[in-house]
């Protein structure tokens, strides 16, 4: 069952009742976390460092890791370039889209899969599952050509364009958005459906008012999930956008900002950081949710 | 009781001049048929996006460049005789197996240390911890390309202090891979800890109680107790990380590109030069199917684990 675990006490120990050897561990493992803290939080920390810095500050090598001269204009440049907030309009609009889309696919067909036993109900579930793990990288040539044999055919620009992606994206979320809602729901007692279905509730009702409200905190999560993965989807924009008022956030830094023999990485670093930004604010306050999405992805609900 | 028994002639009085409309209702209220229309976008979009692309990528693997010739196993026989082929094999062997157990093992002692201290600040720790698993691969890799820059590189500034020379980052073939692993388990490592810590949690304190009174060690406590008990976790962490780990295309992408002289592409890395960059479908299609067979037996064992699993709850 996934229900969703938030464990914020954790072993409850008193401190004045501890042994010295515990206290030595509890010590070292300060120690090693602090030690793996920094291994984890370098890389970002470094590119706040860089995107505080002018190029002539980063071009005079000095300490990389200090700001002599901190300043603002990286962002002030981006955040007021056109071509930039195009990419992140795109990438904002993509991920919406997408997070509906998926979500209005996965919620009926995992109550489906979950409550109404049906023919071939558990090969489907499985097959949703096998499909979770079919990665992008085994499908971007054969939908490249797909998509190009469709554009000869009808006539409709499907290549270079973004919306082409709303479609291709929710093979990436809508197994697993599935898949864990299949397990939220699966959690939800049968006597409260059943209880909705003699009242004389359809099953649209059922659906509505008893099992989306019950499991909102799945529904949280897999919303989350949709989010962050359309959000960070690198390999799909690259192949099917090439013109540069298509591109979503990431490919549109990493080809439009390094290009050429100047590297300006306070530019590429800011980019880079506010490209971030979204899936870490997001993090930041649903942090629960986000980790009951993890954990209740890779377990059966 | 008095309303039921009108809102009831109501509904009959409604329901009797349209038998037609009723008889619909009545297809729609059965099961099984409401249960199709509910699922039928989902298999509409596994079937025409997921489906119908697998198989036609085996169709365009027999292609010849130009996409106009059957030419049956010609591309894989050509592969076979390339010496890049059989170097991109090995690569991505090496990178997704050495990725994988270096993820695991920081995953598995960060994971003990995070549950070692006080539950209130576990919180704070892994909120922090978690952060290189939230940003888009695709931004964290390119701090770390500025991390690795061959000028400016703020490593070898602080190796320097040390007496250690530059460092080569993404220039030598051994550099260059140990970069992209190490890139690879920073990203990945924390998924592990998660996961870990969450099976920690769930191991009853009541096993470690009485494993102390039969006087286990600390070795005995983690190999007669943690480990069985996380066996089932641990199982499908690793299969689902060798699975997104050999598939993996933007770090290697926007590190080094394959380069230096291809000894770092794995399969969606070549691929994606091959068949996009170099405009040879067939063949770009041909060589990432050669990812089928270890994603399919990692999926047939995940699959055993989540069904075992789902059978013993």
């Amino acid at each position: 069952m996934s229900t969703l675990v938030i464990d914020k006490a954790g072993p409850t120990r008193k401190l004045g009742s501890m042994s010295r050897d515990r206290i030595w561990a509890l010590r070292w493992s300060y120690f090693f976390l602090v030690l793996f803290a920094i291994f984890f939080l370098t890389p970002p920390v470094y590119m706040l460092i860089t995107s505080l810095k002018s190029s002539a500050e980063i071009s005079a090598a000095t300490n990389p890791w200090w700001v002599f001269h901190p300043t603002l204009s990286n962002y002030v440049e981006l955040l007021t370039s056109n071509q930039f907030l195009r990419f992140f309009w795109n990438s904002s609009i993509i991920s919406i889209v997408v997070v509906i889309v998926t979500m209005l696919i996965s919620i009926p067909a995992a109550f489906a899969l979950a409550r109404m036993k049906f023919w071939g109900s558990a090969t489907l579930a499985t097959g949703v599952f096998l499909t979770y793990l079919i990665p992008d990288s085994l499908l971007f040539i054969p939908l490249f050509k797909m998509l190009a044999v469709i554009q000869d055919f009808t006539g409709i620009t499907l290549l270079n364009r973004w919306y082409v992606l709303v479609f291709i994206y929710p093979t990436l979320t809508v197994p697993f958005c599935t898949w864990i809602m299949i397990g939220y729901f699966a959690s939800i007692p049968k006597e409260l459906d059943e209880a909705a279905i003699i009242d004389g509730a359809s099953w649209l009702q059922t659906l509505l008012r008893i099992f989306i409200p019950v499991a909102l905190p799945g529904l949280i999560a897999a919303t989350i999930f949709a989010f962050t993965v359309s959000w960070a989807q690198f390999l799909y924009p690259l192949v099917f956008t090439t013109s540069i008022d298509q591109l979503v956030l990431p490919v549109g830094i990493t080809t439009t900002l390094i290009k050429g023999d100047v590297f300006n990485w306070g530019q590429i670093m800011t980019g880079a950081l506010l490209g971030a930004a979204p899936p870490l604010v997001i993090y930041a306050f649903l942090m629960d949710y986000y980790i009951a999405g993890l954990t209740a992805g890779a377990t059966k609900g | 009781m008095a309303d039921v028994v009108v809102e009831q002639g109501r509904r009959a009085r409604a329901a009797s001049p349209r038998k037609k409309n009723a008889s619909l209702r009545n297809v729609l209220g059965r099961k099984s048929s409401v249960a199709f229309f509910l699922t039928l976008p989902l298999i509409l979009l596994i079937a025409l996006l997921v489906l119908y692309p697998a198989f036609y990528s085996l169709y365009l693997a027999t292609l010849n460049k130009a996409m106009t010739k059957f030419v049956g196993l010609g591309n894989f026989t050509f592969l076979f005789k390339r010496e890049t082929f059989w170097m991109v094999v090995r690569q991505s062997c090496i990178f997704a197996i050495t990725a994988v157990f270096f993820k695991a093992l920081i995953g598995f002692i960060v994971a003990h240390f995070v549950h070692n201290i006080p539950g209130k600040k576990q919180r704070k720790w892994r909120g922090m911890l978690l952060v290189p698993w939230v940003i888009p691969p695709a931004m964290s890799t390119l701090a770390w390309l500025w991390l690795f820059d061959p000028s400016y590189s703020a490593f070898n500034y602080t190796l320097s202090f040390f007496g250690v020379g530059p460092i080569p980052w993404l220039g030598d073939t051994f550099w260059a891979r140990f970069s992209v692993i190490l890139v690879n388990v920073w990203y990945g490592a924390p998924f592990f800890l998660i996961m870990y810590l969450a099976a920690l949690k769930s191991v009853p304190d009541q096993l470690y109680e009485a494993a102390a009174i039969d006087g286990a060690n600390w070795w005995q406590k983690m190999w007669y107790v943690t480990l069985p008990m996380m066996r089932n976790i641990i199982a499908i962490t690793t299969l689902f990380s060798l699975i997104v780990t050999f598939a993996n295309f933007d770090i290697v992408r926007i590190l080094t590109s394959g380069g230096p002289l291809d000894r770092t592409h794995l399969f969606a890395t070549w691929a994606f030069q091959v068949g996009i960059q170099s405009n040879d479908i067939p063949l770009g299609a041909c060589v990432s199917l050669f990812m089928v067979p270890i994603l399919a037996v990692a999926a047939i064992f995940i699959l055993r684990d989540v069904n075992k699993r789902g059978n013993e709850a």
